[in-house]
């Protein structure tokens, strides 16, 4: 068999080697805590190699060094932007808006804040998965803190229309906040272009090391701690630094070039042509040009995704499907469901997702792979025939 | 390299025995739904004389161990005759793959209701239903757990999502803990009314949701 393809790269991405080879040094040499100037000598070491970082990946967002906090990652960025705009607001600014297929740390977190007695909105989102300003504008009342739409989808890679979005929180007064996990490095983000006030973004979709993220806290965004512990990362994020993976996050995202991302959309455009064409009865969920480079979600009629996704792993393929049967929860992809799509659609959908090691060879065998599984699945479906009692 | 499902589960979902459809079947019957998740549809041919499954066919829209139990009913009924088949339990095709993950059950305990229901089916249409037996709590009850709640992967009985069932002359009510918005709520009623309609003395079922 032919070497392994991970076309899950959504999920988590493979380390670069020269990620690896940046943090070693500050594994073994360079380990102590990042102290105050007033520190031992090794410790300012760890301070300057730490704001380096920073400073480094601010310049990607066209940010300010301390406009960027280290966490742990996505789930930990938005639990901050929301728990602690919320926790920071006036006493009644108890209204955030979300949308209905943002990823489970702002959606889980949202519904979490609801239970606590959070008013919360989740706006509908059209067949595509974007959000319609108008209903946004009509959302946001006198008591709305926060508005935390994504910048890019983590199942169908539809991109939002987040500089009108952010026009509109800034017209109304209100928070914005932006979940660009996926986009970040892939589609261009400039803080001050899409009036942001806060964005999360991770390591682990860019060749980074995973266990590291980032959120861009704009200067003067009141913002509470929503842990004890102490002063570190602006009195946002407690805890030891994360000084490796700073330092892998920031090498990491040095690494994506403009051509890089175009080598993906390229490989991802051919990957829709190619099933497109050799197989009957798919659906192509998300919208064709607004989405992420390395994004190809499709939709395999009448079969199911997990037994397409166990076939294409015995072929030598990861990838991932919104059906219920894969996830633990056993409920089908909100994503799917919320883009007008029905349980059949939502349970047959399969989530390609490309990265740096991928080429095109790969795509190749990948379309024809799944053509051949499909074929074989629908030849045992009893879907499409007229169901009787 | 390392899979979800044993190698005898992986045989089946691989190579599956007995798939198809089968022209002028003498039993047929479809269970689950896209919904579900999962959707079998089993087809039987009896002997008339012997009572036994001359050929069996199945189909399936559903993950592997769906297909995989799908398979493994058919080698387990052919030959067999009627009464023999209808012995054969989830428990029993489970055991000859191997076992399978429990989060899986409801999938492959649809597989071996779709023999069942072929089989009532065949002696519906074939006039062997002896005794008709009036519709009872007790008969709904039983009934309903064949339904599966597939937010839990059990049936509604044993997951406690039936807050009434009430049999007054013709007419069966029945209460579900859930909201009618439910991702599974459109469902859940469609599999209760498959169950419950066709009963000899049910004129019509009432399925109420919370809220």
């Amino acid at each position: 068999m032919e070497s392994y393809c991970y076309l899950d790269n959504s999920a988590v991405t493979r380390l670069d080697e020269r990620v690896l080879e940046a943090m070693k040094p500050i594994f073994l040499e360079q380990y102590a805590v990042a102290t105050s100037q007033f520190g031992y000598s090794m410790g300012i070491d760890s301070r300057e190699i730490l704001d380096e970082a920073r400073a480094s990946l601010a310049a990607h967002l066209k940010a300010e060094p301390e406009e960027i906090i280290f966490t742990s990652g996505s789930t930990e960025s938005s639990n901050i932007a929301l728990r602690g705009t919320v926790k920071a607001s006036r006493k009644n600014h108890k209204h955030i808006i979300v949308s209905g297929i943002e990823d489970f740390p702002v959606l889980h977190t949202a519904r979490d804040l609801e239970r606590d007695g959070i008013g919360v909105t989740y706006l509908e989102v059209d067949e595509y998965g974007r959000v319609n300003p108008d209903r946004l504008r009509e959302a946001i009342g006198d008591e709305t803190v926060l508005v935390s739409i994504q910048h890019a989808n983590q199942e169908i890679g539809t991109l939002q229309d987040i500089r009108a979005i952010g026009e509109i929180c800034r017209g109304r007064g209100v928070l914005f906040h932006t979940d660009a996990t996926h986009s970040f490095m892939r589609v261009p983000i400039d803080v001050k272009d899409i009036n942001a006030d806060l964005i999360t973004f991770s390591a682990h979709t860019i060749h980074g090391p995973r266990g590291i993220g980032g959120l861009f806290v704009k200067k003067g965004t009141v913002l509470s701690k929503i842990y004890g512990g102490g002063f570190q990362e602006f009195d946002l994020r407690p805890g030891i630094e994360n000084i490796p993976g700073a330092v892998g996050f920031a090498r990491a995202a040095s690494l994506v070039t403009i051509e890089e991302n175009e080598k993906l959309m390229v490989l991802r455009n051919r990957l829709i042509e190619l099933v497109e064409e050799k197989v009957p009865e798919v659906t192509l969920n998300g919208h064709r040009t607004l989405r992420l480079p390395q994004n190809a979600n499709i939709t395999f009629h009448r079969v199911e995704g997990e037994s397409i996704t166990l076939h294409m792993d015995m072929r030598g393929f990861a990838v991932s499907t919104g059906s219920a049967c894969f996830s633990r929860s056993l409920e089908a992809s909100h994503v799917i469901m919320a883009i007008g799509g029905d349980h059949e659609r939502a349970h047959g959908s399969i989530r390609f997702s490309l990265s740096r090691f991928n080429d095109e060879s790969q795509i190749v065998r990948a379309a024809e792979e799944i053509s051949h599984v499909v074929e074989q699945l629908r030849v045992i479906s009893p879907l499409g025939h007229p169901r009787d009692g | 390299m390392k899979f979800p499902y044993n190698d005898t589960v992986l045989a089946h979902f691989k190579n599956p025995h007995n798939v198809g459809t089968m022209d002028d079947p003498d039993g047929k019957a479809t269970v689950g739904s896209p919904a579900c998740g999962d959707m079998v549809t089993v087809y039987l041919k009896v002997d008339k004389e012997t009572s036994v499954i001359t050929d069996m066919k199945f189909q399936s829209y559903g993950c592997a161990s769906n297909i995989a139990t799908g398979s493994i009913i058919t080698d387990l009924a052919l030959n067999k005759t009627i009464e023999e088949a209808k012995n054969i339990t989830w428990q029993q095709a489970s055991e000859e793959l191997g076992g399978l993950p429990p989060i899986k059950a409801h999938c492959s305990v649809l597989a071996v209701e779709g023999l069942h229901e072929a089989i009532q089916n065949y002696e519906e249409k074939h006039g062997l239903v002896k005794e008709k037996v009036p519709t009872t709590e007790e008969v709904i009850r039983k009934r309903l757990k064949h339904v599966m709640n597939p937010v839990k992967g059990l049936d509604l009985i044993r997951t406690n999502l039936v807050t009434e069932i009430l049999v007054d002359g013709g007419v069966v009510t029945i209460g579900i803990d859930l909201p009618g918005n439910h991702q599974f709520a459109p469902n859940i009623e469609e599999e209760i009314r498959d169950r419950i309609e066709n009963l000899w003395d049910v004129d019509e079922v009432k399925v109420n949701f919370t809220e």
